[in-house]
């Protein structure tokens, strides 16, 4: 490899540099019926699933196709984005917040085509590339984080788990049968880069040992005070340890305290939480963001571990599926899966997915924990 | 040819979702059989190596990557996080393997030409592999190695007109909805809104010098589809302050069957006959309407602009005329002290072309929160423990009952001294005069 200079000069790295020009302007992107009819819009129709219509107040109209996309995405694959672009769309697409891609094209008869293309399109091994839907009442694609992939403190992979949830939940994302939408989230820990905490479903990374600590590195990578100071419970202490014959200063955690958020491990390096058996996964449902009819809610944990099982996490997508289609048979008409939870109570929520409730269920961390006690003799038998 | 055998991953490249695991696989190929003799400057196994280190992850069931690095581009305190694989013997091609972070368009349109471009950097200076996009909005640009960072740092902005995002103790990049571009629910132009503000705070995405990260997320509307009232340390969501607008000719047309109602969102079961009384009138959370005679009548006093009956009956209810946002403070994920959805701060704000006001509030908020904030405190966090008064009076708003789902439970009031008559100097020898010890 020989190294191929962009034009920078390390001797002078101010010649001729460019900063804090922030993004592009959208304008430079957007297909031109869109920048026409820019805060103009009548009305939208969802045709079929993943088919969307939008009509301007001018009377043009822009059908969008919306496909479902992993968010790990090689260039190879990029490009066949753009290639489809290029020849439905005048080269204009865009991705949505849920990673999904949307190709805008002015006819239904060219709508049509382009769905049965991508629906068409297979990954060697069968996979659909770009499968049409994500849209209304329906499951869309799961937002989710790194992983395994690519990140230092999961307690579980992203990709994998999104993958396995998604074949098992496919056919919601191709419909829209379901009460309400059905939003899904992953975090691969508690640091929920991801944000899973206000998702109709989410999957979340835990782990369940202390960290393990590293004495012989702990005073040469990490500042002991901030380390001390992470830990949102007051477990860790610092103090000296004879070490290889040697006073060293180091920590201690004190562990029945240790609520296993992994903070300390991001101050300091010398603290690893990671764990085969240790770590796995929660499940949080009935979170929502929307303010229709009701206001937007947390997700509340009603699974609080299943076991790390790579490839396909069995376990994890059977007790997915299970809330989903018992949420599916008993929800009314725009109910949210939490706001459905809520209505027929939590002890029913429990009975009717069959789920077992126990004591980790019952929040116990800090004030806000009270709120969600039963202070009321109203309650189901 | 593959290096590594990857028997748990293989099963992931059947059943009907994308595979991450193909895709990664035909970039494997794609570098190992290099058509345009490309010289690539990251490894070409790379991204084989990385299929190795997952496989090894799915195997021991613990992640592979090594804690942080600070590495980034000169002048900047963010927008590239360093990572190292800890075993660089075994997975050469992924020993280092750092993300760089580009600050996304509003409503991440694009065209072809700039994705291209960006895929041309990507295979040439990266591992070819990217996220599109990551969870807070960038587009997310995995692996490659500390002597390319500049080179890339180059390329993107003097051939691509774009900068990095955000990392670290800084202004993440903001992110926003698609707003008026294809929606008929934005109550404000969330795309321009956040493009104007992520270039006047430029330094302070690009620099860290705040408490812990702060978040900005603009949604045109209360439905949130960047989900800025859970995500963003302060978000701006759409609202209007007038009346929906009633067709009652098109409500006549959703009684009758002739259009489909939520826009043909529940149209996959057969949920029976429309029914505006139960689907409508009855659903809304301040029973503010009627349906009688035929009409339609909402009272528009009592509305708290749910949405749910425009989202019902879109062709027939349009969001009010007298439009602005709301701003709310706070939101974020459970670390470190649980999660905090965001809380009213200012009701309504007109947004105008020069933002002034809201800069207003975001630069008083700021300059109290980098006074007060502790480290890797969120604001959300400063604000329980100083209290939410404490914002509003450093950002001159006034008390509203509209901050609060209902006044406070105890009476433990903090007054302050001025607030007393008389003040608190009080001489024990007074009291005395009338009261014998």
């Amino acid at each position: 490899m020989a190294f191929i200079s962009s034009g920078y000069n390390p001797a002078k790295p101010m010649e001729g540099r460019i900063t804090d020009i922030g993004p592009r302007h959208f304008t430079d992107f957007l297909p031109p019926v869109l920048a026409k009819n820019k805060g103009a819009w009548d009305y939208h129709e969802i045709i079929e699933p993943g088919m969307l219509l939008h009509v301007g107040l001018s009377g043009d109209k822009v059908y969008t196709v919306r496909c479902g996309a992993a968010r790990l995405m090689s260039v190879t694959h990029i490009r066949e984005i753009c290639d489809i672009a290029d020849k439905y769309c005048g080269g204009h697409l865009r991705f949505t917040t849920r990673n999904n891609v949307e190709f805008m094209v002015p006819t239904l008869e060219e709508a049509k085509a382009l769905k049965a293309d991508l629906n068409g399109r297979k990954f060697a091994s069968g996979s659909n590339k770009f499968p049409v839907g994500g849209t209304g009442a329906g499951v869309t694609n799961i937002v989710h984080t790194q992983g395994w992939v690519h990140c230092h403190t999961p307690a579980t992979d992203a990709s994998g788990t999104v993958k396995a949830t998604m074949d098992v939940v496919f056919e919601e994302f191709t419909h829209m049968r379901l009460p309400a939408p059905v939003r899904i989230s992953m975090a691969c820990c508690l640091n929920m880069c991801g944000a899973v905490h206000c998702s109709d479903i989410a999957i979340l990374g835990i782990h369940r040992k202390p960290p393990i600590i590293d004495h012989e590195s702990v005073d040469n990578i990490c500042e002991v005070p901030l380390a001390v100071a992470a830990c949102p419970t007051g477990a860790i202490r610092p103090t000296k340890i004879e070490f290889q014959g040697k006073q060293i200063n180091t920590v201690a955690v004190k562990n029945e305290r240790c609520m296993f958020c992994g903070n300390c491990y991001t101050m300091c390096p010398a603290m690893p939480l990671a764990d085969k058996t240790g770590d796995g996964i929660a499940i949080m449902v009935g979170g929502k963001i929307s303010n229709r009819m009701t206001t937007p809610k947390f997700s509340k944990v009603v699974v609080p571990f299943i076991p790390n099982e790579p490839p396909r996490w069995p376990k994890m997508t059977k007790v997915i599926k299970k809330i989903l289609d018992t949420y599916a048979g008993d929800a009314r008409k725009y109910e949210r899966l939490g706001d459905w939870a809520n209505r027929i109570g939590w002890e029913r929520f429990f009975e009717k997915c069959g789920l077992e409730f126990s004591a980790h269920l019952i929040d116990d961390f800090r004030d806000p924990a009270y709120y969600t006690w039963r202070q009321t003799t109203q309650f189901k038998f | 040819m593959a290096k590594h055998k990857t028997p748990l991953l293989d099963q992931l490249e059947s059943g009907p979702w994308p595979s991450f695991v193909s895709d990664i696989k035909q970039e494997v190929a794609s570098r190992y059989a290099n058509p345009k003799g490309i010289d690539f400057q990251i490894p070409a196994e790379c991204p084989d190596d990385l299929l190795g280190i997952l496989e090894l992850s799915y195997v021991e069931g613990e992640t592979h990557w090594k804690h942080g690095g600070i590495v980034g581009v000169f002048g900047y305190g963010g927008g590239v996080i360093g990572r190292y694989c800890d075993q660089p013997e075994k997975f050469p091609g992924v020993a280092h393997f750092h993300t760089v972070r580009l600050n996304q368009p509003s409503g991440m349109y694009y065209k072809t030409d700039f994705l291209r471009q960006l895929c041309d950097l990507w295979e040439l200076r990266g591992s070819g592999l990217t996220n599109m996009h990551g969870a807070t909005g960038d587009i997310v640009l995995l692996g490659t190695s500390t002597p390319q960072l500049e080179e890339i740092f180059w390329e993107v902005t003097h051939n691509m007109n774009n900068d990095l995002g955000g990392s670290g103790s800084n202004l993440r990049t903001p992110a926003c909805c698609l707003g008026e571009s294809r929606c008929e629910y934005a109550c404000y132009d969330s795309q321009e809104m956040c493009f104007q503000l992520t270039n006047e705070y430029q330094d302070e995405l690009h620099r860290p010098a705040f408490p812990y990260k702060f978040k900005f997320k603009f949604d045109g509307c209360s439905l949130g589809c960047v989900a800025a009232i859970a995500r963003s340390d302060m978000s701006f969501i759409g609202t209007w302050r007038d009346e929906i607008r009633i067709d009652q000719k098109a409500v006549a047309s959703y009684v009758g069957g002739e259009l489909a109602p939520n826009a043909g969102a529940y149209s996959g079961r057969d949920w029976g006959k429309f029914d505006i009384q139960k689907e409508v009138v009855e659903r809304c959370p301040s029973q503010c309407i009627r349906f009688e005679g035929g009409k339609l009548e909402i009272n528009n006093k009592e509305c708290v602009r749910c949405m749910h009956c425009i989202c019902v009956m879109p062709r027939a209810l349009k969001i009010g005329n007298d439009r602005g946002c709301s701003i709310l403070v706070g939101a974020k994920a459970p670390i470190l002290d649980g999660p905090q959805m965001g809380s009213l701060a200012i009701p309504f704000i007109k947004v105008d072309d020069d933002y002034a006001g809201v800069k207003e509030f975001i630069e008083a908020t700021w300059d109290w929160w980098m006074e007060e904030g502790k480290n890797r405190e969120r604001i959300g966090e400063t604000l329980k423990r100083l209290g939410f008064a404490k914002l509003l009076e450093v950002t001159g708003t006034k008390a509203d009952p509209r901050h609060v789902k209902e006044p406070r439970h105890n009476p433990y009031i903090f007054w302050k001294e001025e607030e007393v008559e008389g003040g608190w100097q009080r001489e024990i020898s007074d009291y005395r005069s009338r009261h014998q010890k």
